[in-house]
């Protein structure tokens, strides 16, 4: 590898093995393609490690476009763990719905280059090209079961809204190129500096934030959220839930706590509502629904608003405890989507609450697994859901945003509401009708063995991960 | 000497903690674990014990325990005359009683769960013995209230051992309340909670403050020692196998209060009406439970309530101020209160599971060892000469006399007579005369095993010489002499009244005999019908045979108000106002979810709508600014 690439390793190797499955697809067998599916498993452990390796590094590539640091590096870490458990929960997925096509898996590793991608970008261009490899992937992938009229629709919406917002992300990124004669991040920071409040810099912000706000699916660019994970797969809803939503977050936090600095109590005053408004819509809806997916895609919505308080606070506190969330938050949501998809009922996904009355009497270890990723996702002690929360709460009181702490700290308990609605179907109510059956995967188990691993790891010792986060966040402080 | 204090209430965790964690597969094989942990404990508790005797003492933390601003506590041993005494009489009573479970709880399905409770239950106790100061003391108080309501409710799927669990938990926390305000007022008033800094700084409170702070350790007291007016408990807690009952009225449990009182009398002194409390306390429930002892019928009431009755004894004693003759008495009392209930057990064992004397009789014959032992006793605890319950009682009298505590001394003197005359009709209904109960009862009757007639051998022979340690010379007892660098030897400050020490000790003699013939003379010299023993035939008869009634009345007072509360609280508040409100506000943010639902319409274009207002809202904020 030629010296000036090292810093890129991650995004060599996930690159490089989406060459390989590509080349590989075309290869015999045909019917089984599993096989894809490991070898690019193999590659994601192979970048988790090497971004691993690379921790404490510090570099740039293709003239500046592209950076290494320790905050890239965390959300490579971050990524990679939520892609590897939706790869190991794919392998028997595919099969049991009968679209085992290698397609997937080369479109999953695409999605992931785009995300990674994000993460390393120093350049408004580079983010833009990271968010359209990463988007176009996953429209494709959200359709994936396209003979379903659900797939179709999921795919249709994700697409026409995401083009949207795009729109307006680009048009974002031409006003502050207009405003600031540049696109690298550190270079219209100091256009930033110099030109106090040009109106068209903070008009390029504000569209960058619709762009992102799509991304993460904080409200108002939300609605696409519940359609989308309710049609696509149910891995892909995990990968859409977890890895597209750090990826999106990694452009947000780097956009703004590095080179919207200058601007920080205009977006504050901003992200403070948007936060307020994202939990308490996400938590309050998601009361109404009683499908799990629908309710895990409004559960993300509000979790997003939580990490938003923490964006909001600021400094390595907040910014530390976001990152800190999202590995939390991703562990106890792929976790919590991975017990769904193992679960069928008479042929079909187990996706209403229905379905899983009784569960417990039948299958105690997977309906207590499901149960603790949504008491993490709740967040009570000794779950990691309680040590994210309380950093992301903490900072935002030190702070001295005390009422959004409060509002926060509501929001949860109104969140255990319909968390525990599940755990009281599963311990409380007896099954009626047809039994609910756990498909025979261990590579799923294995995945939710791993993400239970995490919820209790992260709980039990946050200190060293958090102290990672915090020095992750370090380098965009400076 | 540190590492060996430690290891002494190390053993009984460890077996607890092996037979509550692996009990499924130690099964019943759990007393190889608990019975020699129990052993250890005992050996090295004499040890320990040794090296006191050498004039050794020892005060030592464990760890530091909380620390909160000003307020800092440790687990503190301490290790003096007075606790190796107890450690030594927890642990070997302990140990004999675990041996003879063996044989008693054979085969019961909770065979190691039994097994982890007793360890819990001597653990907590040797703890509460070491405490070195208040808070220890509380926190293993409360330890032994909980193993005391897992035993008495051991047999929980019987609905009355799980009612007399309950009841046993519900009396004690009453006493254990004022125990628990007793200790922070302490803390408020001298700022510690250590023995020895409370002791020696006992002199800033005022009386009144000490007399308020007495009497609030002391109605904890009450409560585990059974005294009025929290006696009720006990009887009831007879539902719990019979060991259990043991191990309650003999080495645990009961004497907790005695020793306490025992422990803290420098502050009883300070306040002095604390003390006299104590003593009339002591002193009208002696008389009382021995009453009420006569006219029983199950062997193990009547045990029960002499239990009641000698724990007054010992609070008389500590009450005058002969604190080493209370204590000497909570000893000899524990081996032949241990005794006695191992043999009734041994006896409950032979029959099947009767434990009514008027089914009993005639046992004698069958079952030597036991009756042998029995005998001796019943003979210590009517206070009959050699046996060591005549030393301990007579020093009592012999205190309360000499204080001119005369009417004290008058009420425990007909209570020992009534004691000989209760003891002495269960030993002639139960072993002598005719049997009573079925045919075929009768057939099977038999001797219990070696592993259970050993510990009443030990027990018995305890009995016969541990009096010894208490005969009385000028310099008083050799047991008060031991304990004389903790407890302060008894001062005579009377002197008023006419007879002499030795005229006490014959009159003693006299009343116990008395009480011994008069029970033969009821019970023993005609043959008797079931049916006629307790039944009542006077209303002083009935009182006595319904425990004056004072279940009933606590029934009319407490319970029936306080469920009567608890109903109205638990219906048409809780369930009217509290869920009112919850209901209330879930309704509301249902309610709320519902129409935000309706938001999500599935239109792409409603949600490119939202999504183009949302961005003019923030653009349109960013440029109001």
């Amino acid at each position: 590898m030629d010296a000036a690439l090292l810093p890129l390793a991650p995004l060599v190797v996930v690159a490089g093995t989406t060459v390989v499955l590509i080349l590989l697809d075309l290869l015999p067998p045909r019917t089984s393609k599993v096989h894809l599916g490991v070898v690019a498993l193999v590659g994601i452990v192979a970048t988790l490690v090497s971004a691993l390796f690379l921790w404490g590094r510090a570099g740039r590539a293709f003239s500046g476009v592209v950076v290494l640091d320790n905050f890239a590096l965390f959300f490579d870490v971050v990524i990679c763990y939520a892609v590897a458990l939706v790869l190991l929960l794919s392998l028997d997925y595919l099969r049991r719905n009968g679209m085992e096509r290698g397609e997937y898996y080369i479109l999953v590793l695409f999605a992931t280059l785009g995300m990674l991608l994000m993460a390393h970008a120093a350049d408004l261009i580079v983010i833009f090209l990271a968010l359209e490899l990463m988007s176009l992937s996953l429209y494709v992938l959200a359709g994936f079961f396209q003979a379903r009229l659900t797939a179709a629709e999921s795919a249709m919406k994700y697409f026409l809204l995401g083009a949207f917002a795009t729109g307006f992300f680009v048009y974002g990124i031409a006003l502050i190129y207009g405003a600031a004669g540049t696109t690298a991040l550190d270079r219209v920071g100091a256009a930033l500096g110099s030109a106090t409040r040009d109106p068209l810099l903070l008009i390029g912000l504000g569209l960058l934030l619709v762009g992102f706000g799509f991304k993460i699916s904080s409200v108002p660019f939300h609605m696409w959220a519940p359609d989308v994970y309710e049609g696509a797969p149910t891995s892909v809803a995990a990968l859409i839930a977890t890895g597209s939503k750090a990826a999106g977050f990694a452009g947000l936090l780097r956009v703004l706590l590095s080179t919207f600095r200058g601007a920080q109590p205009d977006w504050t005053a901003l992200l403070w509502v948007l936060a307020v408004l994202t939990m308490t819509v996400g938590n309050v809806v998601a009361i109404a629904q009683s499908n799990l997916k629908r309710m895990l895609a409004y559960s993300s919505i509000a979790h997003v608003g939580y990490m938003l308080v923490g964006v909001v606070a600021g400094g390595p506190l907040g910014a530390g405890g976001v990152l800190f969330y999202l590995l939390v938050y991703s562990f106890a949501t792929a976790g919590a989507f991975g017990v769904i998809l193992l679960l069928e009922r008479g042929r079909q996904e187990a996706v209403n609450q229905d379905d899983y009355g009784g569960l417990a009497a039948r299958h105690p270890v997977l309906a207590l697994t499901l149960a603790l990723f949504l008491l993490s996702l709740i967040g009570m002690p000794p779950t990691a859901g309680f040590a994210g929360k309380f950093y992301l709460f903490g900072a935002a009181v030190r702070s001295g945003y005390i009422w959004l702490a409060v509002i926060a700290v509501l929001n949860s308990a109104v969140a255990a509401y319909y968390y525990l609605r599940v755990i009281v179907y599963m311990y409380m109510r007896d099954q009626e009708g047809v039994p609910t059956e756990p498909a025979p995967s261990f590579a799923g188990r294995l995945a939710l063995g791993i993400a239970l691993w995490g919820v209790f790891q992260l709980g039990l010792m946050p200190a060293p991960v958090l102290d990672l986060a915090q020095a992750a966040v370090a380098p965009l402080l400076r | 000497m540190s590492k060996t204090v430690w290891l002494i209430p190390f053993f009984p965790l460890l077996g607890t903690l092996l037979n509550a964690l692996f009990g499924r597969w130690i099964g019943r094989h759990a007393h190889w674990i608990a019975v020699p942990a129990l052993g250890c404990s005992f050996l090295l508790s004499c040890a320990v014990f040794l090296k006191v005797w050498r004039g050794e003492t020892f005060t030592g933390d464990l760890f530091p325990w909380i620390q909160a601003g000003a307020f800092t506590t440790a687990v503190t041993a301490l290790v003096d005359p007075l606790s190796a005494v107890m450690l030594v009489a927890v642990t070997g009573v302990g140990f004999l009683i675990h041996l003879y479970s063996v044989g008693y709880m054979h085969g019961d399905s909770g065979y190691a769960r039994y097994f982890a409770y007793l360890n819990l239950f001597v653990f907590s106790m040797v703890m509460l013995v070491l405490a070195g100061n208040f808070l220890v003391l509380y926190v293993f108080w409360e330890a032994v209230g909980l193993c005391s309501y897992l035993l008495i409710g051991f047999w929980y799927t019987r609905r009355s051992a799980a009612d007399a669990g309950k009841k046993a938990f519900i009396v004690n926390r009453v006493g254990d309340t004022g125990f628990a305000l007793g200790v922070m007022y302490l803390w408020v008033a001298l700022g510690t909670l250590d023995y020895g800094a409370v002791f020696s700084r006992v002199g800033a409170l005022s009386p009144a403050t000490a007399t308020v702070i007495a009497l609030l350790l002391f109605l904890g007291a009450c409560g585990k020692s059974a005294q009025l007016p929290l006696h009720v408990w006990l009887p009831d807690a007879m539902e719990g196998p019979t060991p259990v009952s043991a191990l309650i009225h003999a080495a645990t449990m009961v004497t907790a209060g005695v020793y306490m009182v025992a422990r803290s009398h420098a502050l009883f002194e300070r306040s002095g009406v604390a003390l006299d409390v104590v003593a009339w306390v002591g002193g009208i429930t002696a008389l009382f439970a021995a009453t009420i002892g006569l006219a029983q019928t199950d062997i193990k009431r009547v045990l029960a309530y002499s239990t009641i009755s000698q724990l007054g004894y010992m609070f008389v004693g500590v009450g005058v101020g002969a604190y080493a003759a209370g204590i000497f008495h909570l000893i000899t009392h524990a081996f032949f209160k241990a005794l006695l209930f191992l043999g009734a057990g041994s006896v409950i064992h032979a029959l099947g599971g009767e434990q009514d004397l008027r089914k009993m009789g005639g046992l004698a014959p069958r079952m030597i060892p036991t009756t042998v032992t029995f005998l001796v006793g019943a003979a210590g605890l009517a206070g009959l000469p050699p046996f060591a319950g005549f030393f301990s009682k007579d020093e009592i009298l012999a205190s309360a006399y000499h204080r001119d505590q005369f009417w004290l001394w008058g009420l425990l003197l007909v209570g020992a007579f009534l004691t000989a005359v209760y003891i002495f009709r269960v030993v002639f209904l139960a072993f002598f005369g005719g049997p009573r109960m079925s045919k075929q009862i009768a057939q099977h009757v038999h001797e219990s095993p070696l592993v259970m007639t050993f510990p009443l051998g030990a027990l018995a022979l305890l009995t016969a010489v541990a009096g010894v340690v208490g005969i009385p010379s000028a310099q008083g007892t050799a047991f008060a002499r031991f304990l004389s660098p903790v407890l302060p030897l008894a001062e005579e400050t009377g002197g008023h009244g006419a007879l002499s020490a030795y005229a006490l000790l014959i009159l003693s003699v006299i009343v116990a005999v008395a009480g011994v013939l008069l029970a033969w003379l009821l019970y023993s010299s005609r043959p008797l019908s079931a049916e006629a023993i307790g039944r009542p035939r006077t209303w002083l008869h009935a009182l006595v045979f319904n425990k004056y009634y004072v279940d009933e009345l606590y029934g009319v007072l407490f319970v029936r108000p306080l469920l009567r509360i608890a109903g109205f609280c638990a219906s048409a508040f809780d369930l009217g106002f509290v869920d009112g409100i919850v209901n209330g506000v879930g309704r509301l943010v249902v309610g709320w979810a519902g129409s935000m639902r309706r938001l999500q319409t599935g239109y792409v274009m409603n949600y490119a709508l939202a999504t183009l207002l949302g961005a003019v809202a923030i653009v349109g904020f960013f440029l109001s600014r």
